[in-house]
């Protein structure tokens, strides 16, 4: 929202500088964005008088003159314009002043005469086009004494504010509005800007006599047919939506004469970046941003039978607006037409056939109610957007519309000429709105922590408009009525808020109170995500956050319905499949050696309910498994190994203290099944990648966290919030210590001839099996194939430790392990020891 | 001499022996101590097993397990010791020390997790725990609950990503609140960290998805003072002990009173020291106590919201937020 300072100043006479108001609104209100200065390039001209003026005596063009800069000294000063009068004031740029255009005003010699400095034209101030002579001030009705900055005499070098309004405060979206707020701020009084009255013609006596209301349906009545009805000056208005336009306000102006607006009021639109379009249109843009009443003016010539009807649109039809686009309606919209035509949509924008020319002479004001979720249809059904939509969408003043509509037609009519024909008509009751809440002082001291006595908050809150009555005689409860362009309050907490704001935020404790204990446990997908990451940052890998969005199908994924992009409409089942695509990134960066990992959401659709939100963690390897170094020719990189181990790492780390188990699975993709406690929780996949010649295999893991709950609506106090987790605690690693060994251990090699078709799994459960309970070690050291070996098998070689806790074995007895062991392998799988 | 003391010397010599084993740098070396621990007319465990007849009787059989197992476990350590004295290669030729040393790969945390630890280290001081939520919400408790009036300008502020029927994928970490709030009873306090999601374009300042973090404290007499202190007090040790703070008016359906907690800081765009606004906060609105279950009369509590993605931006001075989801290996290594 963009605001004036002189056009604030002009509604309260406060005397903050610009960035004491800033801080001010800012503090208070709403956030000021921004502040730009508009002619920041003229801050160091100054009003200067010329007290005496003379020819040059070597020229006859030239003058020499003695200026008063209010600085004591008068100052010699040589000038070329026609028309420098002794006694007048004008703009005045001392030595060293940089003007606009670039140039710096030096002392210096004129035709032998010095000049101390430049008496400026209105060009030379980028001001406009006029060069014919220097810029008298005093026809501009301008007293102001010498030395005054040009800028605080001439209201060109207004200020504007961007002031980030929020959803809650229409009432800021004109400058009556903030001004309001400044005012109840500075003690500043709030009053109508003086320009609307002050000047000539209409001295602010319009009167519209009562107005002409419209006929309001009775039920059993005459009028049981629901129609708003009345007319003056000639033009008639009924109104059939009610729904869409609670209240419509209009007056016949005739004799105007449309042409540029005053520069006063260009002005005004100017400090807003608004274009000055024509004296009338610039009289209802004034209202529009002076007070927050968006206007229509109607070409009363161009309404057949001058007539106005408030109805919805006709399916199809059509009406082509102010910015020349041809809009198709549609019954869900408000619209306001002719006799014949919709000539304008209803608080959005007026159409084309209707709008006020150079050639109207009479016109039709419109001042309106609209209703804010039909406007705010209407928008979004046709896509725009505009200053009036946007107010009535987040809700006028409805109370404002005669007040708005006696200020524009006397505006008009000072700035356009012309009269008020009839009376103003008045069809239909803006809706009241206005809330009535209690409140208390304790009330108030419980929810902000600090004391307010009754007396400030009843003054703080008559400041912005509340009317408040304290109950009783002791003032500690109180009535409040919201202001009618306060919609946005409705319960005691809104009221705490005006109180705090406009005390400020600032004078609360900046002390931190004493607090209680929470109940809530640490969630426990947030401590397993922590340790597996903690984990996989330990052993060189790169966490990552990309975007979750892939391509996918609507059998097994879930789709968004208005997706960013339509090439990736679906959210990711798997962790994998965009890491996946972050390592081609990777590759098409020449980045070979990719070590990537995140713990997020994954999604699959489930009927009739929210899809189902599990937390997984998934990694990818590729590339070098270290970094190089001189000792070591060897450029080792990933594999298939290095993905196993990873795996058990990360099921482990996940699922602590719980048997895990890795099983072959039997594809080209799934290379290894993990489970824990018997179910499956993940899977290590060799990873298929869009890869160029250079790149090493890729390889993955995905392991399942936990689900994360999400019913859709839980009743209070039975959520299953934590239901299908484990509590934090419980996933926090416990470890129960095993005495060290005091005993020595017993150790023996056994390289092992395995036939194809045996598994090391199976030999290793044989191993287990009949070694017994002292067993405390086996380790797979070796394997080979090749000479000496018989074809059909492979050699591998275990190690296996034994050790009894409280006594030495003997090695009789090591070796009778060894020889029952053996046996059972030769019987059982046909495994035989390796002979040298 | 009892079976006590006896057992107790072997402890002591099975602690010593390791010791006087590892010293042995040389063959000879090696000679010497074993002829200390084993040796026929000295050696500590010889002059053990000459105490044996000092013990009763039936104590002996014990007592001679004991010093056996010592010996094997010393004659052990001394045949290890000696097999790698006999195999150790001649002394190496002087190392050049300047070369440089074998490195594994080094890992690191991503940017906007490490700023989503800083923060939730700060509050942890202060008694909060980590609550999570689903990132697929209901629009219930993504709106309703939280107090957005229905087809309201509000809900702009909030363009939606829909999922089929009444799911949406959540915008704002709030919702986290709510189910929190249904769960557990006051007093609450948590931290929600977690993606949130917004119909954005991608571009160097805009992302469709971004972490959040949500603060909630609940309890009976929870103020707007107790609020604005305690963030004040996270921006200060966040930003630093002597940094300007301040609290101003904002607005959010679901907090009332709002604010905005202000930083005066140089985020290093080269605009230098300004107001910068770190998050958004307020009082929890009665209204949404009412709908997660609670008695709004009786308790209050205060909410926050904050970006880590934007503070990560300002802190490791990051021009691209797409940086933040490329994942290019250069990027994420410099956080190692």
């Amino acid at each position: 929202m963009l605001m004036s300072h002189e056009w604030l100043r002009a509604f309260v006479p406060h005397t903050l500088s610009p960035d004491e108001l800033r801080d001010l609104i800012t503090t208070h209100v709403a956030t000021v964005d921004g502040v730009v200065r508009l002619r920041a390039d003229l801050h160091s001209i100054v009003v200067a008088r010329v007290v005496q003026a003379a020819r040059h005596p070597n020229s006859d063009h030239l003058w020499v003159t003695k200026v008063d800069d209010g600085r004591g000294e008068l100052l010699d000063v040589v000038c070329g314009a026609p028309n420098v009068v002794e006694g007048m004031l004008y703009p005045f740029a001392r030595t060293g002043t940089v003007l606009p255009a670039g140039l710096t005003i030096e002392k210096r010699k004129i035709r032998g005469e010095t000049s101390n400095g430049m008496l400026c034209s209105a060009r030379e101030l980028g001001l406009g086009e006029e060069h014919d002579g220097i810029l008298a001030l005093d026809t501009l009705g301008m007293d102001v004494a010498p030395g005054t900055p040009f800028l605080d005499a001439v209201p060109v070098g207004d200020v504007r504010y961007e002031i980030d309004v929020l959803a809650n405060r229409p009432d800021l979206q004109s400058h009556l509005g903030l001004a309001r707020e400044v005012a109840a701020l500075t003690g500043a009084s709030l009053g109508d800007p003086a320009e609307l009255f002050e000047l000539d013609a209409m001295s602010g006596d319009l009167r519209f006599g009562d107005g002409v209301r419209g006929r309001v349906p009775t039920a059993g009545g005459e009028a049981v047919v629901d129609v708003y009805r009345a007319g003056s000056g000639g033009a008639h208005v009924q109104l059939d939506d009610p729904d869409g336009c609670p209240r419509y306000m209009g007056v016949v102006i005739r004799g105007l004469a449309v042409g540029p607006s005053p520069e006063w009021l260009s002005l005004r639109l100017a400090a807003l970046g608004l274009r000055s379009i024509s004296n009338v249109v610039d009289a209802t843009n004034y209202l529009l941003h002076g007070y927050g009443q968006p206007m229509h003016a109607f070409d009363l010539s161009t309404l057949a039978q001058s007539t106005i009807v408030v109805r919805r649109a006709r399916p199809g039809e059509t009406l082509v607006t102010l910015d020349g686009v041809t809009r198709t309606l549609d019954e869900r919209m408000t619209v306001i037409a002719d006799a014949e035509r919709a000539v304008a949509v209803a608080g959005v924008m007026g159409g084309r056939d209707s709008e006020v020319t150079e050639a109207t002479t009479d016109i039709f004001l419109e001042v309106a109610y609209f209703a804010p979720r039909y406007v705010r249809a209407t928008r979004r059904a046709l896509g725009l957007s505009t200053d009036a939509s946007y107010r009535f969408e987040r809700g006028i003043d409805p109370d404002l519309a005669p007040r708005a509509l006696a200020l524009a037609a006397q505006l008009i009519v000072k700035v356009a000429g012309g009269a008020v024909d009839g009376q103003a008509i008045d069809v239909g009751a803006a809706p009241s709105n206005r809330a009535r809440v209690s409140i208390t002082s304790a009330r108030v001291e419980r929810l902000l922590g600090a004391r307010v006595s009754g007396d400030d908050i009843s003054r703080l809150l008559s400041s912005v408009g509340f009317s408040v009555t304290a109950r009783g005689d002791v003032a500690s409860t109180f009535d409040v009525v919201a202001p009618p362009w306060r919609n946005d309050v409705a319960r005691d907490a809104d009221l705490v808020e005006e109180v705090a704001r406009l005390r400020g935020y600032d004078a609360l404790s900046d002390e931190v109170m004493p607090f209680r204990p929470g109940t809530v446990p640490d969630h426990a997908l947030h401590v397993t995500g922590r340790r597996v990451r903690d984990a996989l940052v330990g052993l060189g890998l790169f966490e990552v956050r990309p975007l979750p969005f892939v391509a996918g199908h609507d059998e097994t994924h879930v789709r968004v319905d208005n997706p960013l992009a339509d090439d990736e409409p679906h959210l990711r089942v798997s962790v994998l499949e965009t890491l996946a695509r972050r390592a081609e990134y990777n590759l098409s960066r020449m980045q070979g050696n990719v070590r990537l990992f995140e713990v997020g959401s994954v999604f699959s659709p489930r009927a009739g309910a929210l899809p189902a939100e599990t937390i997984r963690v998934g990694l990818l390897v590729m590339g070098l498994r270290s970094p190089p170094h001189y000792t070591d020719a060897s450029k080792d990189v990933f594999d298939l190994w290095d993905a196993k181990a990873l795996g058990e790492r990360v099921a482990a780390v996940v699922y602590p203290g719980r048997p895990i188990t890795v099983g072959p699975a039997d594809g080209d993709v799934v290379l290894w099944r993990i489970s824990a406690d018997g179910g499956e929780v993940g899977t290590i996949e060799r990873v298929a990648l869009d890869t160029p010649a250079w790149a090493s295999d890729a390889y993955g893991v995905e392991v399942t966290l936990g689900r994360m709950p999400s019913a859709p609506v839980a009743a209070p106090g039975t959520h299953d919030y934590s239901a299908g987790a484990p509590s934090g605690l419980a996933a926090r690693q416990h470890v129960t210590y095993r005495a060290l060994p005091t005993m020595p251990p017993a150790e023996f090699d056994l390289a092992l001839l395995v036939p194809d078709g045996v598994t090391a799994a199976e030999v290793e459960h044989l191993l287990r099996r009949s070694a017994g309970d002292l067993l405390e070690r086996l380790e797979l050291f070796d394997e080979f194939r090749g000479a000496g070996i018989p074809p059909g098998h492979r050699s591998v070689g275990w190690r296996l430790t034994f050790r009894d806790p409280v006594r030495t074995l003997r090695d009789k007895e090591v070796d009778g392990r060894r020889q029952k062991i053996l046996r059972t392998l030769e019987t059982e799988l046909g495994v035989k020891p390796r002979t040298a | 001499m009892t079976l006590l003391e006896f057992q107790l010397a072997c402890s002591a010599l099975a602690d010593e022996a390791p010791a006087l084993i590892n010293g042995a740098m040389s063959l000879d070396a090696w000679g010497e101590v074993r002829n200390a621990l084993l040796g026929r007319k000295a050696g500590r465990l010889t002059e053990l097993m000459a105490l044996l007849p000092q013990l009763e009787k039936e104590e002996r059989r014990a007592a001679g397990a004991a010093v056996n197992t010592l010996k094997q476990k010393i004659e052990t350590w001394l045949d290890a010791a000696k097999a790698a004295l006999e195999s150790s290669a001649p002394p190496a030729p002087r190392h050049d020390l300047t070369m440089p040393g074998r490195a594994q790969w080094k890992g690191a945390v991503h940017p906007v997790s490490l700023v989503i630890d800083e923060i939730c280290d700060i509050f942890r001081e202060l008694g909060f725990t980590v609550a999570l939520g689903p990132e697929a919400e209901s629009s219930w408790y993504n709106f309703a609950a939280l107090n957005f009036p229905d087809n309201h300008p509000a809900m702009d502020m909030h363009d939606t990503l829909y999922l089929k029927g009444d799911g949406v994928l959540r915008t704002h970490t709030s919702p986290v609140q709510v189910r929190t709030m249904q769960a557990y009873p006051p007093p609450v306090r948590i931290l929600a960290p977690g993606n949130v999601y917004r119909r954005d374009f991608f571009d160097a300042t805009h992302a469709p998805v971004f972490a959040q973090l949500e603060g909630m404290a609940i309890d009976e007499g929870i103020t707007f003072a107790d609020l604005k202190a305690t963030l004040a007090h996270f921006a200060r040790a966040f930003y630093g002990a002597r940094t300007p703070t301040r609290l101003v008016p904002s607005y959010f359906p679901f907090t009332e009173p709002s604010g905005q907690m202000e930083v005066f800081f140089d985020v290093g765009d080269g605009r230098g020291e300004r107001w910068i606004e770190i998050m958004g906060c307020g009082l929890v609105h009665p209204a949404v106590l009412e709908a997660a279950g609670l008695e709004s009369e009786r308790y209050s509590g205060w909410a926050f919201g904050m970006g880590p993605a934007r503070i990560a931006m300002s802190r490791f001075s990051l021009t691209d937020i797409r940086l933040l989801y490329d994942s290019d290996i250069r990027f994420l290594e410099q956080f190692a």
